[in-house]
């Protein structure tokens, strides 16, 4: 291909635009791999696969073969999309490919056992309930285009929004425009976008930065991960309608080294942008320079915090400082630096492209727009989802979700990761945003949302995210540092069995002292998931304080024992063989059982099971945990 | 039966390829810095830190402060094999404790340490950002996930 022209103006990139819809839309199908998180499942062959196939079917003219971002249907990976009817396929093997060219290609036929729930009611993109409750705005073009083609993605409107800003708008009419639109940070804080870009704007000095945050450190969160994945662009375009809101040459993506393939499309979306002449001196004609360098983080999750993040780019320790003075005043060396996330600014180019009002039609009253969330945990459904502000937990959980695994009951959301909070049971029918999270002490975060049940246990997940936080805390500062790891001592010995009467009070103590008085974000919301699990589910606290017991069936040193489930044992005779105190009797194939009085509860039979049939006990509870 | 630091004399010649490929070092390339040379070595061998300061005019000390804050460096030799095993929120409600467990087993290291003949490292990861998987491990670059216990060894055992 030969090397690209620059990109000389606005009407330019409009024919460019037109020539590669033309060029790409020539295609009567396409048949859409995702190439990034299903790679974790052998997607990466599959493309070759269905190349080789299409060829020897005599079909490469009529039919495309692109490796794309995320479907979001992350639970059936590797996910497949056939356009134009959006046929959805799952669980994608080498093996099938031939027959998927032979019978839904070329047939138009379609393969059952590949189907959502193996059942061609399901084929099709709009009839799974998945997709039927989401509004993809954001994501609109993810899963649907090459991310590693920049053609590809002009050939779908990106830079629209920015050839608009840069040509047509004052910088002043854009921070307008992104004001109207009460766009909020997506990082977590929810702060609005519009205000902090006028802050750095109307710093003094011409030296000023503009940082992505793309340091997704959440457990539990990956929308930064499939936005950088699958539509990098859309990112990129928004960074450079803020580079001329707020008057800046310089832009940084400081992006989490775990994420290799991101971190490789992000390059790559950089240095075909700076080809076309998007980035670099004198964007789109006029005199406007702005280019990015994309930055790898080193490991170390406080560094999402914009401080941390700012020391870290220049070379330090990621250690925040006291604020103020805000970035926008004293950011990356001393100069004025705006900070936003990647989903910020991936919802930027459609405010400028659509206007504010279509922007704020979707939403509540102040959170307007869509939100992405990472949807994992106990739930049928996991993967990326995308719904306008205000959906409520139960349609985000069950219609979406399709509710908790069989046979289980849903006992809380985990929204915000270690900053955020559980909403329990009984707020379901609440719409979500910023600020109703905030109303039952749990945050909007960045969009992780973990589905817990009832063998999941609150106090055991306090615990697992106050270790979390505890070993991030980066020491500077005393209530973070000591009194984390004070909590963290406590919650260690109510899951231990050691819990004292008042511990839970002690708990919220302390964690009410390190909200008022930590010094950066990390701190100052680490108590929240221990205080969001007092508030809602104090009994299990309760029942293991006094009674030493786990009503999940969690905790290991209030394990007292395993038993089998008939239901699910192969009788393989492999916990017969593990057990060390011969515990274990029955016959092959028949179900296998543990005698209590002489089990040492080892645990052996646990690990060795392959179906899961061994279940812990603890205190002659019903057997609810099951091995992995 | 963690590795203990060899102190086999290391050639210097990578750690010069990446010094002439950056060109002049400004302290605020440290990161970047540090980044390239443990790809090139695998960890960072206190014998190249102390030259590369000499070279650079960054102290060494400042680069043992940057190295010891993030996960990411190393001031030891590491495994061949590289065992990350995700300890995610949704990797942990679904048993990630476990499979921590059963890979501290079979490897007979804890987490953070190397087997003595330098086949594996075992690390654990905050999360690895591939929730549908849980609980997933990372063997070097591949993703093992939907981790049954009674797989594990096996998994291990391929990587030489």
């Amino acid at each position: 291909m030969a090397e690209p022209t620059p990109i000389r103006s606005a009407a330019d990139l409009a024919a460019l635009r037109n020539r590669l819809a033309g060029e790409f839309g020539r295609f009567g199908k396409r048949i859409l791999i995702c190439s990034t998180g299903c790679r974790a499942l052998g997607a990466a062959d599959l493309g070759a696969a269905f190349r080789e196939k299409v060829s020897e079917a005599g079909l490469t003219d009529e039919v495309a073969v692109v490796e794309t971002g995320c479907h979001g249907l992350c639970a059936m990976a590797p996910v497949i999309v056939i356009e134009p009817a959006d046929i959805v396929y799952g669980g994608v093997k080498v093996k099938d490919v031939a027959e998927i060219v032979e019978r839904t290609v070329r047939g138009n036929e379609v393969i059952d056992r590949l189907c959502y729930e193996k059942d061609a009611a399901f084929a099709h993109l709009s009839s799974i309930p998945f997709y039927r409750h989401q509004v993809k705005q954001v994501l609109r073009r993810c899963g649907r285009l090459d991310p590693k083609r920049i053609d590809e993605a002009i050939a779908r409107g990106a830079y629209t929004g920015a050839a608009k800003a840069v040509t047509e708008m004052t910088p002043e009419q854009i921070i307008q425009e992104v004001t109207e639109a009460r766009l909020r940070g997506r990082g977590g804080a929810g702060f609005p976008t519009g205000m902090k870009w006028t802050f750095c704007r109307q710093s003094s000095g011409d030296d000023k930065y503009l940082i992505c945050n793309a340091d997704e450190g959440d457990p539990g969160a990956f929308m930064d991960r499939a936005l950088l994945e699958g539509d990098p662009h859309s990112v990129l375009e928004g960074m450079i309608v803020a580079a001329r809101a707020i008057g800046t040459n310089h832009g940084f993506v400081y992006v989490r080294a775990e994420y290799p393939i991101a971190v490789e499309h992000i390059n790559r979306a950089v240095a075909d942008a700076r080809k076309y002449g998007l980035l670099g001196e004198g964007i789109l004609g006029t005199d406007m320079s702005f280019d990015i360098e994309v930055r790898e983080g080193a490991g170390a999750f406080v560094c999402g915090e914009e401080t941390a993040l700012i020391a870290s780019l220049e070379g330090h320790r990621g250690m925040p400082r006291p604020r103020p003075p805000f970035p926008a005043v004293s950011g990356y060396d001393a100069k004025p630096t705006d900070i936003n996330n990647v989903e910020t600014f991936a919802n930027v180019p459609l405010i400028i492209e659509n206007g504010a009002a279509e922007y704020a039609s979707r939403g509540t009253e102040k959170s307007k727009g869509t939100k992405i969330f990472a949807l994992a945990g106990k739930v049928n459904n996991t993967g990326l989802v995308e719904v306008p502000m205000g959906t409520t937990l139960r349609q985000i959980v069950h219609d979406v979700g399709g509710g908790v695994p069989a046979g289980r009951t849903f006992k809380a959301a985990q929204t915000g990761g270690p900053s955020g909070g559980c909403v329990p049971a009984e707020h379901l029918d609440m719409p979500i945003d910023y600020d109703s999270l905030r109303e039952v002490g749990a945050i909007m975060g960045s969009g992780g949302l973990i589905v817990m049940d009832d063998r999941t246990c609150m106090v055991d997940i306090a615990r697992y995210f106050l270790s979390f936080v505890q070993q991030e805390s980066c020491g500077k500062c005393s209530p973070c540092r000591v009194g984390t790891r004070k909590m963290l001592d406590i919650l260690n010995r109510i899951c231990e069995g050691d819990g004292r009467p008042g511990d839970a009070e002690e708990l919220e103590r302390i964690g009410n002292t390190i909200l008022r008085s930590g010094m950066c974000g990390l701190g100052l919301t680490a108590p929240n998931p221990v205080l969001s699990t007092i508030r809602f589910f104090r009994d299990e606290y309760d029942a293991h304080i006094n009674e030493k017991r786990c009503p999940a069936c969690v905790c290991e040193a209030l394990i007292t024992g395993y038993c089998i489930d008939p239901e699910t044992c192969i009788g393989c005779g492999n916990c017969i063989k593990a057990c060390p105190a011969d515990a274990i009797v029955g016959k092959k194939k028949e179900p296998h059982q543990i005698k209590p009085e002489v089990c040492i509860r080892c645990g052996a039979c646990f690990a060795v099971c392959p179906t899961s049939a061994v279940l812990k006990e603890s205190k002659g509870l019903e057997a609810k945990a099951t091995a992995v | 039966m963690a590795a203990t630091t060899t102190d086999q004399t290391v050639d210097f010649g990578q750690a010069e390829a990446v010094l002439q490929e950056l060109g002049e070092v400004a302290p605020g390339d440290l990161i970047p810095l540090l980044q390239r040379i443990q790809n090139a070595y695998g960890y960072l061998p206190r014998e190249v830190l102390m030259e590369v300061g000499q070279r650079t005019g960054i102290p060494v000390s400042r680069m043992y402060g940057v190295a010891t804050f993030y996960e990411q460096f190393h001031l030891e030799p590491r495994g061949r094999h590289t065992v990350r095993v995700c300890r995610g929120t949704a990797c942990h409600v679904r048993g990630a404790p476990d499979v921590l467990a059963a890979v501290e087993q079979a490897l007979g290291i804890g987490e953070g340490e190397s087997t003595e003949d330098l086949r594996y490292t075992l690390e654990t990861v905050a999360c690895l950002g591939t929730c549908f998987l849980a609980p997933v491990m990372m063997v070097d670059n591949d993703y093992h996930g939907k981790l049954n216990l009674s797989r594990i060894p096996k998994i291990l055992d391929k990587y030489e």
